[in-house]
């Protein structure tokens, strides 16, 4: 899997209420009607600002808070590909690579926001194309990249009708 | 080399020996999803196929997130909940039952010894009661309904050893807010925290109930205690249910131990807006309070609620300020009457809504207005959590909740405990 886009930079500790907020999660499971409020406690215009492909770069411990998948799939439904951090917290982590959100981890001190950058989950490594640099990317455990590679945890029910991983 | 609570548990229900960092598909005691979550399992559920639940007295949804609910879109949901709970005869708690995390070891759905995931982050509270239990999301609840199946990156343990008493006046709710302060939001990302030693063993099953519940506030996976006399005790009165209490080996591995002296501890607060911008109480105390908020799946339980009346009795909420109590369960609100608890909140001033989340997550029952302060009882404080991003968020204990509506600021509970005949 490869994607191309351009940087959006948040801070430390983005949690799930600023992914995604309570206000609306509960209203509706219609998830690009929820994916309009992505990240709008941190940035009000964050959602008009996206083009098809780009990533969310952030500090540590992304996602951290509530365990509601609404958040991956917001993040999903805006069109982003993948969210690049320093790490991530443990329940989103698993949210995301259930609902098929590639997530990596590195050090993105070495991204700017604005940045171009091109990543290849299979290689585990981010070429950013601004600056000319390659950042190598924490591999994902073996299950998790299965999963993510058939595309989501309710692909792999659909096929094998319970766990499979090994 | 021992073995820590976690990879005991993991182990056993896994048939595996495994340590810190395997990865082990296991089988699952108990299920549970609440209403911000079952929707989207429940869509989960029928995209994979699944026809039915690997065990309907193993799996529960419960209705408190929004409940009753103050919208049409989420009255649809609750709709789908409400069918599918009857297809399945899963069990099922409607509005007015109470907060998941108090309705699950209350009803003895879990105990000593089981393996628990919730479609929710705060099902790390059952490790009070020497549960592995940890919160996921809606597709992991859908796959567990299914399979009764889940895996599990065994986690490395903190061991945080607590010795000494809390001083009168100060509470379980201070000793967690400190850790979190100390370690911060994500000192114990992908660990598994063990709670031991005499502060420990001091405190009632309710209050060790507050500390678990807040694991999830330093990233960590469960928040495991012991099981001692108490605890066997408190799960007989609760449940049928036969449970195999599971220990730490002296000789366990921790990935660290960290030691602390609690018997100087001072009310903690945790400032807006990160749980872990914890100070001491006396710090902000004067911080004017608009709402303060007694209750949730952190401080909602009869001890809580008693400890407020204690405070409120023969006062009054101060005329700035408003005070809204949601007791944790319908048996709690019940208890409370008896004891006379909710007569002397009402008669101090005290708004009562539905047992359930109350304000937490701010989708009903008290959003605030831009620029007010709250204080709360609960475990999050994060902008914009209990409705509206330019709210200030203060976290307490509920004695000192109690105190800052008497006082209309941040004030010190002691100061009101002692003059308690
Ligand atoms: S009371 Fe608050 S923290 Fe607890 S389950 Fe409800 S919304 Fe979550």
């Amino acid at each position: 899997m490869r994607f191309q886009g351009k940087s959006h930079k948040f801070g430390d500790d983005v949690n799930t209420d600023y992914i995604i907020s309570g206000r609306y999660k509960f209203k509706t499971l219609d998830m690009k009607e929820l994916a309009k409020h992505v990240m709008e406690d941190l940035d009000p215009e964050f959602y008009s600002k996206i083009t098809k492909g780009d990533f969310i770069v952030a500090g540590k411990n992304f996602g951290c808070g509530s365990s509601r998948e609404q958040a991956p799939l917001a993040i999903i439904n805006a069109d982003i590909s993948a969210v690049i951090a320093k790490s991530f917290a443990r329940i989103f982590y698993r949210n995301a690579i259930n609902t098929g959100l590639p997530l990596l981890e590195c050090d993105t001190d070495r991204i700017n926001p604005g940045d171009e950058l091109e990543v290849d989950l299979e290689q585990g490594v981010i070429r950013n194309i601004t600056q000319g640099i390659d950042i190598a990317v924490t591999p994902l455990p073996r299950v998790m990249l299965k999963i993510l590679a058939e595309g989501g945890l309710v692909e792999h029910f659909k096929t094998n009708g319970t766990f499979n991983l090994d | 080399m021992g073995k820590t609570i976690a990879e005991k548990i993991l182990s056993k229900k896994s048939g595996l020996d495994a340590k810190a960092d395997d990865i082990v598909v296991a089988n699952l005691d108990f299920v549970m999803g609440q209403d911000g979550t079952s929707p989207l399992a429940i869509n989960a559920f029928e995209e994979m196929g699944g026809r039915k639940a690997f065990d309907s007295q193993k799996v529960a949804m419960v209705i408190d997130h929004s409940s009753p609910s103050p919208l049409e879109g989420v009255s649809a949901l609750h709709h789908k909940m409400r069918m599918f709970a009857d297809r399945h005869q899963i069990k099922f708690y409607d509005i007015g039952e109470g907060v998941c995390h108090q309705l699950i070891p209350e009803q003895g759905h879990v105990g000593p010894g089981s393996l628990v995931i919730g479609a929710d982050s705060h099902t790390c509270t059952y490790g009070a009661i020497n549960a592995f239990a940890t919160g996921v999301g809606s597709t992991d609840l859908a796959a567990a309904i299914i399979s009764g199946q889940l895996w599990f990156k065994v986690p490395p343990t903190i061991k945080f050893q607590l010795n000494g008493q809390l001083p009168p006046g100060v509470f379980s709710k201070d000793l967690i807010l400190y850790l979190i302060g100390d370690v911060t939001a994500d000192g114990a990302t992908y660990m598994a925290a063990e709670y031991v030693g005499e502060a420990i063993s001091a405190l009632s099953v309710e209050a060790r109930f507050t500390i678990s519940n807040m694991a999830i506030e330093m990233g960590a996976k469960v928040g495991l205690m012991e099981a001692d006399d108490k605890t066997t005790k408190w799960v007989r009165e609760h449940s049928t249910l036969t449970f195999e209490p599971v220990f730490s080996d002296p000789d366990a591995e921790y990935a660290m131990i960290k030691e602390y002296d609690v018997s100087r501890l001072e009310p903690q607060v945790a400032k807006p807006h990160q749980v872990d911008n914890v100070a001491p109480l006396s710090q902000v105390a004067g911080t004017e309070i608009q709402q303060c908020v007694i209750g949730t799946c952190t401080n909602g339980r009869l001890e809580d609620l008693r400890i407020a009346a204690q405070i409120l009795e023969g006062r009054k909420v101060h005329p700035r300020t408003r005070l809204i109590v949601a007791p944790a369960s319908r048996r709690v609100f019940l208890d409370a009457m008896q004891e006379g608890i909710i007569r002397t909140l009402v008669e101090a001033g005290a708004v009562l809504v539905t047992p359930g989340c109350g304000p937490c997550v701010g989708t009903h029952n008290g959003v605030p207005s831009d620029g007010e302060n709250v204080m709360a009882t609960s475990n999050r404080n994060f902008r914009g959590r209990m409705g509206n991003n330019k709210a200030f968020i203060y976290l307490g204990s509920p004695a000192s909740v109690a105190a800052a509506a008497v006082a209309g600021q941040i004030s010190d509970p002691r100061e009101y405990l002692r003059q308690v005949k």
